[in-house]
């Protein structure tokens, strides 16, 4: 059902991105062979305006140059040499005027040894301005001899362990080794011997005799995690990466530096060892974490999730999501998941039930409430299309309805204080107010006094919430969805098993009013089902009104009918979502 | 034992580090005066100039790791430098290091300058000493000697034991 999303693979104009470069002027430069005009400056790792580099421009040309130590987000360090290409550029004569061919084209200077004129002098791409006129040969046999010199030098120390490396399959000196490499090693000697297994930090091991020594760790950790903790030591073909004291290397942000670790190098303590990165599915998705809405890719496999990776949404994470939120999908696969649907008869207790009876009961019930008498609590955690689904419920019954704030600490980075991650799904669908849980100590004053009779809990243990097991017992109906069991669904009369979030499709709306959306990677265990799929069935039921069963028809229809998301559509938003005004 | 650097040194650096754009700038000269005060610089040394010119520990670690003539250990009465360069690699300075490596029960494969447990000798591997005419060459504490014999390097070893 996901089809659409290829053709969005576009990111969508990022809006809280830094401004784009000014219009500058376009650089007309060939790359193998072939004309063409690139900007004459592009976006630095820091969204700053900086000269074009050859890179940049061999990418807008659709040729890869290879790299290790180059990554758009980190400042440039030019150490691995991979990027290594020939180039030449226009003669120019005595006049400081271009000499040209016969046929009247400018003659190209390839670019060589200062001494040693038939040894051709290439560039590293990454950190070489273009000029005009500029000829790069991506593919000219001087360019794949440099870069099979390179990987024979950088392969020289390395292991050669891929059989037991979790990098396998999702490593750049394995990819280019192959595309780009020799098929024997000419090394006879005895290799250096580094330090194997060194414990980091809580969270990374590193392997030295594996790295290649691109520093994108040390950037990364130095420069946008602002944690200056991993140096390189010692000298020549010694040289490791190190931190002062192992062990230690403990900021929020470490396992980013496991993704852009090019090799086997730094791996994830949480995911080593339990999964070849080639048997997985990847889903795209998000965090739920907190309410920045990292956008994720969920690595599964036979309905088991793996791990979570950041995805690039320059208007959200850049590349990067911290480790608590990357870590924090162990209970999705919990042993005690609600897996049944259950109704409580007075003299048989809780009976397990199929969803047509479940659903029958509460429509029946449902329908002899009067209006005001009923009231929703729906977590900030529920997808937006069920919130205002809700909100319809609670619309035909006059209903009081909140969520529930949860507040925690931010940073600077990524994480955020509200660690909802759809606080303004919550408040856009009408479900909560400006401040979310305000409406709470009126439900409960509603049930204490016997006002409210019925009760529909979405994702949350009200007994945590000021509404107590005293005032549950107190209720008619207490309907309650959830996916993990507690107090409250202890006390319900109507239980309904929903999903995680990566069980179904939805979408979130994150502080900054981002809309995205969600695929889903697994199935729920047992009868769970997605909430909206259920609602949607029972909104019927109850206020006759007829909705799409699809989430996109969904969606749209909700796109429709709530003004802050007037004019979106499912199809619109895109992998990295559009901002909404909060 | 704990660290502690004297009172006039600590001035004398505090007033170096002024003569530095940044701060960082007196990193070297800092750990060359440690190294000559103490004869080595400790993981306190490295902790203690990191603190002083507000960097993180392994900045200055890495400088300690990068440059041979630091030493994170104190070194042996008898320092044996053995040139590895190429004239004296042709005649013959790997075989005499690891002749000095048997006699004094030192693991010639180790790549690290290393010390006897006695303290009374350290053995290491260095580059150019700018003698290759008297190849094989060893700098001996603070004399060079040319063209250094196994006979010679055992009376080495033999004085130093005695010393």
């Amino acid at each position: 059902m996901s089809a659409p999303a290829t053709t969005e693979a576009k990111p969508a104009a990022p809006t809280a991105a830094p401004a784009p470069p000014p219009p500058s002027d376009k650089i007309k430069i060939k790359v193998d062979g072939r004309e063409i005009e690139v900007p004459k400056m592009m976006p630095d790792w820091q969204g700053k305006p900086q000269p074009t580099t050859m890179l940049q421009a061999c990418q807008l040309a659709a040729h890869e140059v290879p790299h290790y130590c180059y990554h758009p987000k980190l400042p440039i360090a030019g150490n691995c040499r991979m990027c290594l290409v020939e180039f030449g550029t226009p003669q120019m004569g005595p006049d400081r005027k271009p000499v040209l061919n016969e046929d009247g084209t400018p003659k190209i200077a390839k670019s060589v040894l200062p001494y040693e004129p038939t040894t051709p002098r290439g560039a590293i791409a990454c950190a070489t301005p273009i000029s005009p006129g500029m000829e790069i040969y991506p593919n000219s046999p001087a360019t794949k001899q440099m870069r099979e010199a390179v990987l024979e030098s950088l392969l020289i120390n390395h292991p050669l362990d891929c059989p037991i490396c979790d990098q396998a399959g999702e490593c750049k000196l394995q990819e280019y080794s192959v595309q780009h490499g020799q098929a024997e090693s000419r090394f006879v000697e005895a290799k250096v011997h580094k330090p194997k297994a060194v414990d980091l930090g809580p969270r990374i091991v590193l392997d030295d005799e594996r790295c290649v020594l691109c520093t994108r760790c040390i950037r990364f950790t130095k420069d946008i995690a602002g944690d200056d903790a991993l140096g390189i030591v010692n000298r020549g073909s010694y040289n490791t990466i190190a931190a002062w004291a192992e062990g230690k290397f403990d900021n929020n942000y470490t396992l980013n530096t496991v993704d852009i670790c090019p090799v086997g190098a730094l791996t994830s303590k949480d995911f080593r060892f339990q999964m070849r990165v080639w048997f997985m599915k990847e889903t795209k998705s998000l965090c739920t974490s907190c309410g920045t809405g990292c956008n994720i890719v969920v690595g599964s496999r036979e309905e088991k999730v793996y791990r979570y990776e950041p995805r690039q949404n320059d208007a959200v994470n850049s590349t990067w999501m911290c480790d608590s939120g990357r870590l924090n999908y162990k209970w999705i696969g919990r042993a005690d998941r609600l897996q049944k649907c259950g109704m409580r008869i007075a003299e048989r207790g809780m009976l397990e039930v199929a969803w047509p009876t479940a659903l029958k009961g509460i429509s029946a019930k449902l329908a002899s409430a009067p209006s005001s008498s009923v009231a929703i609590v729906a977590s900030a955690r529920q997808t937006t299309e069920e919130l205002w689904l809700l909100s319809k419920l609670a619309k035909k019954f006059n209903a009081l309805t909140d969520s529930v704030a949860r507040n925690g600490e931010g940073d600077k980075l990524l994480v955020n204080a509200d660690k909802n991650p759809n606080s303004n799904g919550a408040r856009l669908t009408g479900i909560s107010g400006p401040q979310l849980g305000a409406n709470l100590a009126k439900i409960a004053e509603g049930i204490r006094s016997g006002s409210i009779r019925t009760l529909i809990v979405f994702g949350e243990d009200v007994t945590k919430h000021g509404i107590g097991a005293d005032l549950l017992a107190k209720l008619d109906t207490l309907i309650v969805s959830d996916i993990l069991p507690n107090a409250t669904t202890a006390a319900a009369h109507f239980v309904l098993p929903g999903c995680a979030h990566v069980e179904k499709r939805g979408t979130f709306v994150n502080v900054k009013g981002r809309v995205q959306k969600f695929m889903k990677a697994v199935e729920a265990p047992g009868d769970a089902r997605p909430e909206w799929e259920f609602l949607h069935e029972l909104v019927h039921n109850v206020t006759g009104q007829n909705g799409f069963s699809t989430i996109e028809g969904l969606f749209n229809q909700m796109a429709h009918e709530v003004p802050g998301f007037a004019g979106l559509e499912w199809a619109k938003l895109g992998d990295t979502g559009v901002t909404v005004q909060i | 034992m704990s660290f502690a650097v004297p009172a006039n040194l600590e001035a004398q650096l505090d007033e170096l580090v002024t003569h530095y754009p940044q701060k960082r700038s007196a990193s070297l000269m800092f750990l060359h005066a440690l190294q000559e005060h103490f004869g080595y610089i400790s993981r306190d040394a490295v902790e203690w100039t990191a603190r002083k010119l507000g960097l993180q520990p392994i900045n200055v670690f890495e400088l300690v790791t990068f440059y041979p003539m630091f030493r994170q250990e104190p070194l042996g009465k008898t320092h044996i430098k053995v040139c590895r360069t190429l004239s004296c690699a042709l005649a013959g300075s790997g075989e005499l290091r690891t002749h000095f490596c048997s006699k004094l029960g030192l693991d010639a494969q180790k790549h690290a300058p290393q010390t006897t447990p006695d303290g009374k000798f350290t053995v290491e591997f260095v580059e150019c000493l700018a003698d290759c005419g008297n190849a094989p060459v060893v700098l001996l504490n603070e004399d060079l000697l040319p063209k250094v014999t196994p006979a010679q390097a055992d009376e080495i070893v033999a004085k130093g034991k005695s010393k």
